[in-house]
């Protein structure tokens, strides 16, 4: 550059310009990093306390006890009807060296400190084994929520008697069974295997998992075709005209309806009407289909939309017909497209909530799910049930089921990212 | 160079000669010779409408067999709507409506009785823009047979993947690559396999839109030796802005000026004496 032009006026007037343009890129730059920085700040912050509340909940504590098949107490006919609570409660305060009282008010607060799940081991050993009686046998069952949140430190001794579930003497049976060797932690795998309970040590997410994944199966075999099918049509075969744009318009509208009229709708149509079981997966899925309908429709249409027309007048004049063009070339080529739509509205059909409470999916449904007819519960249900449940031990397995829906989100959108890839390399 | 030969009217005669003022009048003015080839296609009064707006006014045009006919003018005339017309392309378009007539071997092809599906299989198209489908090069190929079912056997539609890619001079090339993406090819290369994905189902007649206008001389000197090869099986209408490429590769040349056809006649004609002054205009560069 010579001189002359390096100092002409008129490229002053672009140096000045230029400054000003990369300014504004840098600005430009700093607020996307401010954005994405508050966006991980919050998400950090979500999770973080979620994880906090519910990390405990992976664990949970056993109090190993010596039993004494005491034969005066149990029926070998029928072990069952024995009440292997207060036997061990007994034999506790024994062992501690604690008399109790005419009315037995000592057995029943020791009692409180076992899971009744210690009711059905002992049974069971006894039934299977009727030569265990007279013997002494030692049996481990989960400590009962109030003590498995004092072995978890979340009870604290400070807080007066009367404002926590444990009495003094409670812990300081609880402190004299850990010294004893009694007690150990470990990994809560009941919260995997089990349905839900009204005893918060023995509650488990399976049957909610299970039945969130009836729901989605239904919700998948009916909303998918039914979208694809009619973005399809929408987007390749029908006339242009007012009919399909008010069409258009309409399941716009519908994909911003609020999920709890989908809920009501589902309601009146499934149940009142055509009487489907309430609260069965059969029912939650037809409702969240109606819901991703929309969602799928439009995401369809857009990933047909960006198909390439010069791909389209290719086949055409190939002499394929429309229904060829569209089956051999538009829709392979929008299927990442459509996968990734159809994921993730399955996956916002999952974290539904709303509906399922209007279709009945609030009440308690122990156990787990066998068919797609016979009422369960779903995720997000379960974490709302849990939430508002009474026992402060639910309280962590809130968090802890919260944190089981992410990580079946997660999975799914995994699945999304995966299935895109290879319908992306397959082209 | 061949085209200098024609480029006789700009020069020596230019001004002089210019004949009788422009003769809007007469639309269409025919030179005395003939059509090279039997008549293929021959168009009467079609008039094309995309919505109100009229972009093709009563064309009138006999295309013969066995020749490479060139429609040429300023862009936006209605070269490629014309193209388009031949196979009813124009038919996807929802809002484009064709009138008047056009036959292929005395047959109206918008009769009702005519499936445009077919009438695409005996009247293959040439995009200006390579548009390979995203497939492999053999795939790309035996898409037309496939679906037309024109081999019984694997082998078959071997057989015509292989000639096909050899008469559209891309064999030697891609044969040790045919599954392999045909997108992944050059731009030259690309168009010379969707001729060769065109010419795979042996239509009769080969539509090309500026099937040239993205490539390089090479690659255009390769595909104007195939068209003039393919000549002698076919008939072929070539969409061109290149005036030398009309000279060298059309027998037959048609101008087109605002929607209208202006002159027809030998390529020869068109470019040494054209009787319209529009037409001369246009070859000599003066306007479009
Ligand atoms: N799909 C369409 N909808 C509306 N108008 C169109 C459409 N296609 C073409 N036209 C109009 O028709 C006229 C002729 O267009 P056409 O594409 O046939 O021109 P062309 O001669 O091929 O031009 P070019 O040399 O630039 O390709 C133009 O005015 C164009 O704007
Ligand atoms: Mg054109």
């Amino acid at each position: 550059m010579t001189d002359a032009a390096a100092n002409s006026p008129r490229i002053d007037r672009l140096r000045a310009g230029l400054k000003k343009r990369y300014a504004r890129e840098k600005r430009f730059r700093a607020y996307g990093l401010l954005a994405i920085a508050i966006a991980v700040g919050f998400l950090v912050l979500l999770l973080g306390r979620i994880v906090e509340q519910g990390h405990t909940a992976f664990y949970a504590h056993t109090v190993t006890v010596p039993v004494y098949m005491d034969p005066a107490r149990i029926d070998r006919g029928y072990p069952q009807g024995t009440n292997f609570e207060q036997l061990v409660a007994e034999q506790q305060l024994a062992r501690m060296g604690v008399q109790d009282d005419a009315a037995g008010t000592k057995a029943t607060a020791m009692r409180g400190l076992f899971s009744s799940e210690l009711k059905y081991l002992a049974a069971d050993r006894v039934a299977r084994q009727p030569g265990l009686i007279g013997q002494t046998v030692t049996i481990a069952a989960p400590a009962s929520d109030d003590a498995d949140l004092f072995f978890k430190g979340k009870v604290s001794r400070d807080t007066p008697a009367d404002q926590r579930r444990l009495s003094d003497q409670q812990i300081q049976w609880l402190d004299q069974m850990k010294a004893d060797g009694h007690v150990s932690a470990h990994f809560n795998s009941g919260l995997f295997t089990r349905g839900d309970s009204t005893e918060p040590e023995l509650a488990g997410v399976l049957g909610a998992v299970i039945g969130s994944a009836l729901m989605l199966l239904v919700t998948a075999l009916i909303a998918i075709p039914l979208g694809v099918g009619a973005a399809l049509y929408l987007e390749e075969f029908a006339p242009k005209g007012k009919l399909t744009d008010l069409i258009e318009v309409n399941i716009n509208n519908l994909a911003a309806v609020p999920s709890i009229i989908y809920g009501l709708l589902g309601l009146a149509l499934f149940i009142n009407w055509m009487h489907l079981p309430r609260a069965s997966p059969l029912v939650g899925g037809l409702v969240l289909a109606l819901m991703a309908l929309p969602t799928i429709i439009i995401a369809t249409r857009s990933s047909l939309k960006a198909v390439p027309p010069s791909i389209r007048e290719a086949a055409l004049a190939m002499g394929a017909s429309k229904t060829q063009t569209v089956f051999q070339h538009t829709l392979p080529l929008a299927m990442p497209g459509v996968m990734t739509g159809a994921i993730i509205s399955m996956a916002h059909a999952l974290g539904e909530t709303a509906p399922l409470l209007l279709i009945g999916m609030v009440s308690f449904v122990p156990g787990l799910p066998h068919s797609l007819v016979e009422p369960t519960g779903a995720l997000p249900s379960l974490v709302y049930i849990w939430e508002n449940a009474s026992e402060r031990a639910f309280h962590e397995r809130t968090a802890a089921a919260i944190l089981v829906l992410l990580a079946f989100m997660i999975v799914m959108n995994a699945a999304a990212i995966l299935l895109r890839r290879r319908f992306e390399r397959r082209w | 160079m061949k085209f200098k030969l024609f480029r006789a009217p700009d020069g020596s005669q230019g001004g002089g000669s210019a004949p009788e003022a422009p003769v809007i009048s007469t639309p269409v003015v025919t030179h005395g010779a003939g059509p090279v080839g039997p008549t293929k296609i021959s168009a009467r009064d079609v008039s094309v409408f995309y919505g109100d707006k009229q972009a093709l006014y009563d064309v009138s045009l006999e295309i013969p067999d066995k020749t490479v006919t060139a429609l040429i003018g300023p862009s936006g005339c209605g070269k490629s709507t014309f193209l388009r017309t031949m196979n009813r392309m124009n038919d996807t378009i929802s809002h484009c409506r064709v009138t008047g007539r056009i036959e292929m071997d005395g047959e109206d092809i918008n009769a009702k009785s005519v499936d445009p599906v077919l009438l695409r299989a005996r009247v293959g198209m040439v995009f200006q823009k390579p548009n390979p489908f995203p497939k492999t090069i053999y795939e790309n190929v035996a898409y037309g047979p496939r679906i037309h079912g024109l081999a019984s056997s694997k082998g078959e539609l071997d057989d015509i993947v292989q000639i096909s890619l050899k008469r559209a001079g891309l064999w030697e090339e891609v044969s040790d690559r045919l599954h392999s993406p045909g997108t992944g090819l050059s731009g030259g290369q690309q168009q010379r396999l969707v001729i060769a994905r065109a010419i795979a189902v042996e239509p009769e007649v080969i539509l090309m839109d500026e099937p040239c206008s993205a490539l390089d001389p090479i690659a255009t000197a390769k595909i104007e030796e195939l068209i003039d090869e393919l000549r002698e099986r076919y008939c072929i209408v070539i969409v061109t802005h290149s005036m030398a490429q009309a000279a060298r590769v059309s027998q037959r040349t048609a101008f087109f000026h605002l929607g209208r056809l202006v002159e027809t006649g030998p390529t020869e004609e068109i470019f040494t004496n054209p009787r319209e002054r529009r037409t001369l205009d246009y070859i000599t560069g003066r306007f479009g």
